[in-house]
């Protein structure tokens, strides 16, 4: 294929067409377009939901100001996240150093919006000038009163997973400084949920109708103090697992906290999460309340499912997220409307992923580690797809080939988790797919 | 009134982007050309989402993918890497390689990889240009004419003078803009070329198949012979003397005529004479109806916009061209304030509003829209006029923005804003009197239906 570089071809997998191998979690190839971002990108997309703490970006005015407000992570309360802040480092800092800008831009900020904690990214430029941001963050801390943390972030150290370790590692500083008095044994962290157009309270919502008490969210309408508390919980569940899963590797080996891999998009993830933490807790009336909850959401649900599966079933759907836990239930959630999943792929999947997605895709399909524009339009064409599920930099692609197209990033505006979410992504999907428009497609 | 800008360490929701986006964006304007990031990963990735929410199209940037290793021991593998497998994958023209703070502060001599690169690769290339743009050192205009400024420096030849050629360097403008400054430019006879020329890599049509590379952009061949028109006409009043149209008039003679971005009658006018004049015609009668229907409706309309008060933010040449246009109609602009620090923004507005407003608005460089807001609370403007990221401020204080400029991320067909000349200064003026009109109309008790 004139798409492929030779280098590219071990990251793409045909199911059923050969034994499975896949590369992943490699280095960008130099030239390709990846639409992968940095290190800095994963800390701050998994720290940025946490709505009040100051996000401070140490560092030239380019990675605060890309970052600004630009995740749909809605906050019931403070909203400081929304803030975009910056040392906006120039040359003269480069040179003599960025140490004493850094902490007076932190006095500054913290005096003007007092915070409950600050996060201090390090970007690109700070890793080479070798400012000391441990020292600075613990003078300021000193000073405060405040949690002052250090995100570990330089973009050129590592891709997007290596953003999410570092962001963890932060979040890990501040868990276990808190009172856990009367944190209700059946009790949880809810990990790796956003809070996307308010989909953390849905998932929340749901767990309290199960009698489960939720400690922190982390990170999405997060706070500090329940952060801090967090270790008071029985049990984390953890969605997204590439982005929190360390963290919750972190909390199982100092506090001893077990935690389940669940997904919220899709009806059978979505219920699948609620009875795996009723099974954890194995409570009786817990797990009648969850049967109960599941039956009155499906009963209102899936009656209004009808009319987008009858217009849908048979339609082509290309996947290409961010971490590849997504993939898995959105081929459920295709499979559900009668959708045919012809391509998966993701920035950030893990080997044993992209393995699990080969045996549940149907053969034939794609499936692609770190892919770039040409190699998802190659595939898109060859396969004929009629909707495409990605982020903001897909959807071009999507378009110029006359494709549907799903936002399903952390910039979207519609909440997709959830049982409501399973109706909302159908009407989001049909209303791409089934709009008249195309009829001009070719005709141009 | 206060005429201290405010002065905070932290920048807060800033009013300026990063110097290779500005480049990257230039490079996009040139044909069968490839942007490309030596830096990692995230800056291109971070600039095509950016961009891509403006224009909703697709945007490539190449990067060298630094790791921690490259940052130790250079980025020159990488580099000749990347621009081998872009070359292979994208067959581009030019491959318009931008630096970025990571790769300007670990040293790398992009220069000499270059040298080395073209020694290895005789004549299996693209054409390279090359620019430095550290992100610490100005914002993305700085970088937009940096990238100029090296294709013309890199590529521009000189020679006998071609009659009745001219070059335009418009700065950053709208696809919508470009495609009316070449019907202008046609309708005097001249034959100009314009640099860059986003109008179709960045507002394409929807076509059967997908471009690798979308066609359209500043033809190379005409950047060629860039050196050889009889003069070059560059917008902005704020530019300075490192400029494209600088290195043309040192290095190949070629006349120089900076003029104010035009937009309002008086800058449009000014854009019109020199047109004239150097075409040797007068103005053709179509935009001379144009203009005299833009004066028709200043005074149909000039009662609901005399005396409001504006502020209006963004790129200082953007600004200054605004600030002549909300002045001249009637509007008092009370702060004007850019992200930019040319030096030249106070004396500039100046320039452009000194015969018209009895009194100077606060004109102030560096600013982020902490600052902004933080001057607005005391100023009371009726309308904002800028880009999307002055949004939160408009829904704070309830007056209403007119969205011009880059980046427009909360509506849709930003690409499609005409601002320039009298046609798009008609379309900005019917913006801004609907706009008063509308406010007034929604603030009402009664709701009137007619005026």
């Amino acid at each position: 294929m004139e798409a492929l570089l030779a280098e590219r071809h071990e990251q793409i997998h045909r199911t059923g067409e050969q034994p499975f191998t896949l590369v992943c979690n490699k280095d960008s190839l130099a030239g390709a377009v990846s639409q992968r971002a940095c290190v800095f990108c994963g800390s701050r997309v998994v720290l940025y939901p946490i709505a009040d703490a100051l996000h401070l970006v140490h560092g030239p005015i380019g990675c605060a100001v890309y970052t600004w407000d630009i995740r749909g992570a809605l906050s019931s309360g403070p909203e400081l996240h929304r803030l975009s802040f910056s040392t906006d480092l120039q040359e003269r800092d480069v040179i003599f150093g960025g140490e004493e800008k850094l902490y007076r831009a932190l006095i500054e900020l913290i005096d003007r919006h007092s915070p409950k904690g600050a996060f201090v990214y390090s970007t690109c430029i700070v890793g080479i000038i070798g400012d000391d941001l441990e020292a600075v963050c613990r003078r300021v801390e000193a000073e405060k009163g405040i949690p002052v943390i250090p995100v570990q972030s330089e973009g050129f150290k590592g891709n997007k997973r290596a953003g999410y370790t570092a962001a963890c590692n932060a979040m890990a500083r501040i868990i276990g400084t808190g009172d856990t008095a009367g944190i209700s044994p059946y009790s949880i962290n809810i990990l790796g949920d956003f809070n996307l157009a308010g989909e953390i309270w849905m998932i929340r919502a749901y767990f309290e109708r199960m009698g489960v008490q939720v400690v922190a969210n982390i990170t999405g309408d997060g706070r500090i103090a329940d952060l801090a508390r967090a270790h008071g919980a029985a049990l984390n569940v953890v969605q997204c697992s590439g982005s929190t899963m360390d963290l919750a590797k972190i909390m199982e080996e100092r506090y001893a906290i077990p935690s389940i891999r669940v997904s919220y998009f899709g009806i059978e993830d979505m219920a699948q999460s609620l009875y795996d933490v009723a099974d954890h807790f194995g409570d009786a009336e817990m797990l009648a309340k969850t049967r109960q909850l599941v039956k009155e959401e499906l009963a209102r649900i899936v009656p209004q499912l009808q009319k987008y599966k009858k217009a849908l079933a048979g339609k082509k759907a290309a996947i290409y997220v961010g971490g590849s836990f997504k993939a898995f239930s959105l081929v459920k959630a295709f499979r559900l409307l009668d959708m045919q999943v012809v391509m998966v792929g993701s920035q950030t999947g893990t080997e044993q992923e992209y393995r699990e997605l080969a045996e549940i895709t149907d053969p034939g399909t794609i499936i692609v580690d770190d892919a770039n524009p040409l190699e998802l339009t190659s595939f898109l064409e060859e396969k004929e797809v009629d909707i495409l599920v990605g982020g903001v930099k897909e959807r071009p692609i999507a378009y110029k080939l006359g494709v549907g197209f799903c936002d399903h990033n952390h910039e979207r505006k519609e909440a997709l988790a959830g049982f409501q979410g399973m109706l909302n992504f159908a009407e989001e999907v049909y209303s791409s797919v089934m709009s008249p428009v195309w009829r001009f497609k070719g005709r141009v | 009134m206060s005429k201290n800008p405010p002065n905070y360490i932290s920048t807060t929701n800033a009013c300026k982007l990063c110097t290779p986006l500005g480049a990257c964006l230039a490079f996009k304007g040139i044909e069968g050309a490839v942007p490309y990031l030596h830096g990692s990963q995230g800056c291109a990735t971070y600039m095509r989402r950016y961009i891509i929410s403006h224009y909703n199209e697709p945007i490539d940037i190449a990067s060298s993918s630094l790791s921690e290793k490259n940052a130790i021991y250079g980025g020159g593998p990488n580099l000749k890497l990347g621009l081998v497998n872009v070359t292979r994958k994208y067959n581009p023209k030019l491959i318009g390689i931008a630096t970025t703070c990571l790769t300007e502060t670990i040293g790398d001599d992009v220069g000499r990889y270059l040298h080395e690169f073209h020694r290895e690769t005789v004549g299996t290339m693209p054409i390279m240009v090359r620019v430095a743009t550290p992100s610490y050192n100005g914002t993305h205009m700085e970088g937009f004419h940096a990238a100029v400024t090296a294709v013309v420096e890199q590529l521009a030849e000189g020679g006998e003078v071609v009659p009745g050629k001219i070059n335009l360097l418009p700065g950053f403008i709208s696809p919508a803009d470009k495609r009316y400054l070449s019907e202008i430019l046609d309708d005097f006879g001249l034959d100009a070329t314009i640099l860059p020329d986003l109008s179709d890599t960045m507002d394409g049509p929807a076509t059967s198949k997908y471009d690798k590379i979308q066609p359209g952009g500043t033809p190379l061949a005409a950047i060629a012979t860039m050196g050889r028109a009889s003069a070059t006409i560059e917008f902005g009043r704020t530019i300075n003397d490192k400029s494209g149209g600088a290195v043309l008039a040192r290095k190949h003679g070629v006349e120089r005529l900076v003029v104010g971005t035009p937009i309002g009658i008086e800058e449009s006018d000014v854009f019109f004479a020199a047109l004239s004049s150097l075409s040797g015609r007068p103005i053709p009668e179509k935009h001379v109806q144009e203009r005299g229907r833009l004066v028709d409706s200043y005074i149909d309309c000039h009662k609901y916009v005399f005396g409001k008060k504006a502020i209006i933010y963004g790129e200082e040449d953007l600004v200054v061209a605004l600030t002549a246009f909300l002045a001249e109609i009637g509007v008092v602009p009370v702060l004007c304030a850019s992200g930019g620090k040319s030096g030249k923004l106070a004396a500039a507005i100046r320039d452009v509003t000194g015969d018209i407003l009895a009194e100077q608005p606060q004109v102030f460089e560096g600013m982020d829209f902490f600052d902004i807001s933080e001057l607005a609370e005391t100023l009371a403007p009726d309308l904002l006029v800028g880009h999307s990221k002055g949004y939160p401020l408009a829904r704070k204080l309830e007056i209403p923005l007119i969205r011009v400029g880059f980046p427009i991320h909360d509506r849709m067909g930003g690409q499609r804003i005409l601002h320039l000349g009298y046609r798009g200064t008609q379309a900005l003026f019917d913006q801004v009197v609907n706009a008063f009109l509308a406010k007034k109309q929604s603030d009402s008790s009664v709701g009137y239906s007619y005026m």
